[in-house]
């Protein structure tokens, strides 16, 4: 690091910080408040100490909320990476066609996330969808309103139709930096496809894979509004997220303790699980020589 | 309107097949591009996938709610432009998009403006505390939405701010100024240090040095952190709706509405929806160029 230490750089930081701040501290301390403390109405609070953590971590809601949502994390990491780095591989670096497709690639990702619902939820309707209707034509009973299976399948293509594209430019964005002599080189030494992906390509999409992937989790771990919109989190609770439960509980029910008792658990676990998958990946390959066949 | 009856033809025909022609020149240019027709074929078929929702989007917000329902078409066999005539001609539908468009515009302009000198000093300088600072912001930007909500709601009633577009654009930063933090920092990291110093010895002052030199190299990664910042607010609706209630309430809430007493007005839906995706790829087309680096957030 060549960075100088000058302390007056945090007079540049203040601004954002103060911004920041408003919007994260203030509700945050509200939302400690709460935890801590039980209502009857009237304004009134009283000292709940840890109690309403003990009924968080103790009730099956909670954990079966967790447990929905980490199945599908994982689900859509494992389909959206793999599938995200195969269609930049075969995506051609130049052309022009090229442009047309990024932005054809990058439409889903700007779409407001209930539209998103909106659109499948026209698109999957057994009555008026195209999805909805061709695999009825095909003979198979589907409807994502009542069927668990379906649900699930139908909120998982979504996702995958949503944040996909997010991967696929990250890691294009990565291919497209790694000179022309790199793949010369590995031509020369007679690499195969594979240690070409090995040793030059995935070293290079390093950096924005860790990218994709804490920003991939983080959103599918807080995911509310396309489930939401699609489903209401039904049929029965099978498709209830912790973003979405936690809302019914805070503005639906209006419990304000076990709300912010759960706000905070989950605040945590997200922050934990970032914090290790961010120290982890970084850390993974670095001692590695990062393009054997430029030798 | 016109930008409407455009959309229409362009979901249809920019799909594989469009793709499949054109594949000379990249054969040419690209040495290890064994077959062109395959190169296409998986992104080809990966663009079909997306653009068929859509389709079906764009499809029935030209069609009747007697169609929609009635009988399966493909495409409208009355097209009608009446689904869109219900909103541009209603105020309660169109204020949503100018309130929409309101707040994200301040979100953004609020945003790059405070994160600029923070990512100029993340970039150029260690200082007490940076990293754990660095973290806390981007800490913000995992944070879930939904935590935040109620706290929001009273923290700004508290104000007076509720149904302002101002507290849904501060409250938008909670997650834009980091990440416009983090994109320009990536950007700024790649401007040699050697030009501040240069500037320095010819007697630019820090403010002077910032505007007239430093932006100007920067300015691919202020639209790119722009375009995120409108990305982001535009399709947030958790906080936007909670934070309004009629005088700028954004159009995603409005959408809601259909669901009236005599069942859902599929038509003006999907209008609806396809005039909410229209901002965005216009914008998507201003950044075309940035679009790879940008999203890679400068960091490639």
């Amino acid at each position: 690091m060549d960075k100088p230490y000058n302390n007056k750089a945090w007079f540049l930081v203040i601004p954002v910080f103060l911004l920041v701040a408003l919007s994260a501290i203030i509700p945050i301390m509200t939302v400690i408040n709460y935890s801590f403390q039980d209502t009857f109405g009237n304004n009134q609070f009283f000292w709940a100490g840890t109690e309403w953590f003990q009924d968080v971590l103790h009730s099956d809601r909670f954990w079966n909320a967790l447990g929905r949502n980490l199945v599908f994390s994982m689900i859509i990491l494992s389909i959206e990476i793999p599938l995200g780095i195969a269609i930049a591989l075969t995506m051609p670096k130049k052309g022009i066609w090229v442009p047309v497709c990024l932005v054809l690639m990058a439409l889903p990702l700007l779409i407001p996330w209930n539209v998103v619902g909106t659109i499948w939820q026209i698109f999957g309707r057994a009555d008026i969808g195209l999805l909805g209707h061709t695999i009825e034509q095909l003979g198979f009973e589907y409807n994502y309103a009542s069927n668990v299976f379906d649900a699930w399948v139908t909120i998982i293509l979504m996702d995958v139709w949503h944040w996909t594209s997010l991967v696929v430019l990250l890691c294009y964005a990565g291919l497209v930096s790694i000179p022309e002599a790199y793949y010369q080189a590995a031509k020369i030494d007679g690499a195969s496809r594979w240690s070409v992906f090995r040793y030059i390509q995935l070293p290079k999409i390093r950096g924005v894979l860790i990218i994709a992937f804490l920003l991939r989790f983080m959103d599918s771990f807080m995911i509310y509004t396309e489930p939401f919109v699609l489903t209401g989190g039904g049929p029965g609770n099978s498709t209830t997220f912790m973003s979405i439960d936690l809302v019914k509980q805070a503005i639906g029910q209006f419990d304000l303790g076990p709300a912010a008792a759960m706000s905070l658990v989950y605040q945590l676990i997200v922050l934990t699980i970032c914090y290790v998958f961010f120290t982890v990946m970084s850390n993974v390959g670095v001692d590695k020589p990062d393009a054997r066949v430029e030798d | 309107m016109n930008q409407t009856s455009h959309t229409q033809p362009n979901a249809g025909s920019m799909n594989k097949p469009a793709n499949l022609i054109d594949t000379s020149n990249v054969r040419a240019s690209n040495r290890f591009a064994k077959k062109s027709i395959t190169r296409w074929l998986v992104p080809g078929l990966y663009i079909l996938f997306l653009m068929l929702p859509i389709y079906w989007l764009i499809n029935m917000s030209f069609k009747t709610n007697q169609e929609i329902l009635s009988s399966f078409t493909l495409f409208p066999a009355e097209p009608t432009l009446h689904n869109y005539t219900v909103i541009f001609t209603d105020p309660s539908w169109y204020t949503g998009y100018i309130n929409s468009l309101i707040y994200v515009g301040l979100n953004t302009v609020i945003s790059i403006c405070a994160a600029l000198p923070a990512a100029y000093a993340f970039s150029r300088y260690r200082f007490l505390g940076d990293k754990h600072m660095f973290f806390w912001l981007l800490s913000n930007r995992m944070a879930p939405a939904a935590v935040f909500v109620l706290p929001f709601f009273q923290l700004y009633s508290a104000f007076g701010l509720i149904d302002t577009h101002i507290a849904v654009a501060l409250a938008h930063c909670l997650f834009n100024v980091p990440l416009a933090v983090w994109i320009l920092e990536g950007f700024m990291s790649g401007v040699p240090k050697e030009i501040d110093e240069t500037a320095y010895i010819d007697g630019y002052s820090f403010p002077k040095f910032f505007v007239k030199i430093f932006m100007p190299l920067i300015a691919s990664g202020i639209g790119v952190a722009a375009f995120f910042c409108f990305m982001f607010s535009w399709v947030e609706l958790l906080i936007a709706r909670t934070l309004t209630t009629t005088d700028a309430k954004p159009i995603s809430a409005i959408m809601t509405r259909t669901v009236g007493a005599s069942g859902v007005d599929w038509g003006v839906l999907a209008a609806a929806g396809v005039l909410t995706i229209i901002p965005g790829a216009l914008v998507i087309y201003f950044v075309r160029n940035y679009i790879a680096k940008g999203f890679a957030l400068g960091r490639v």
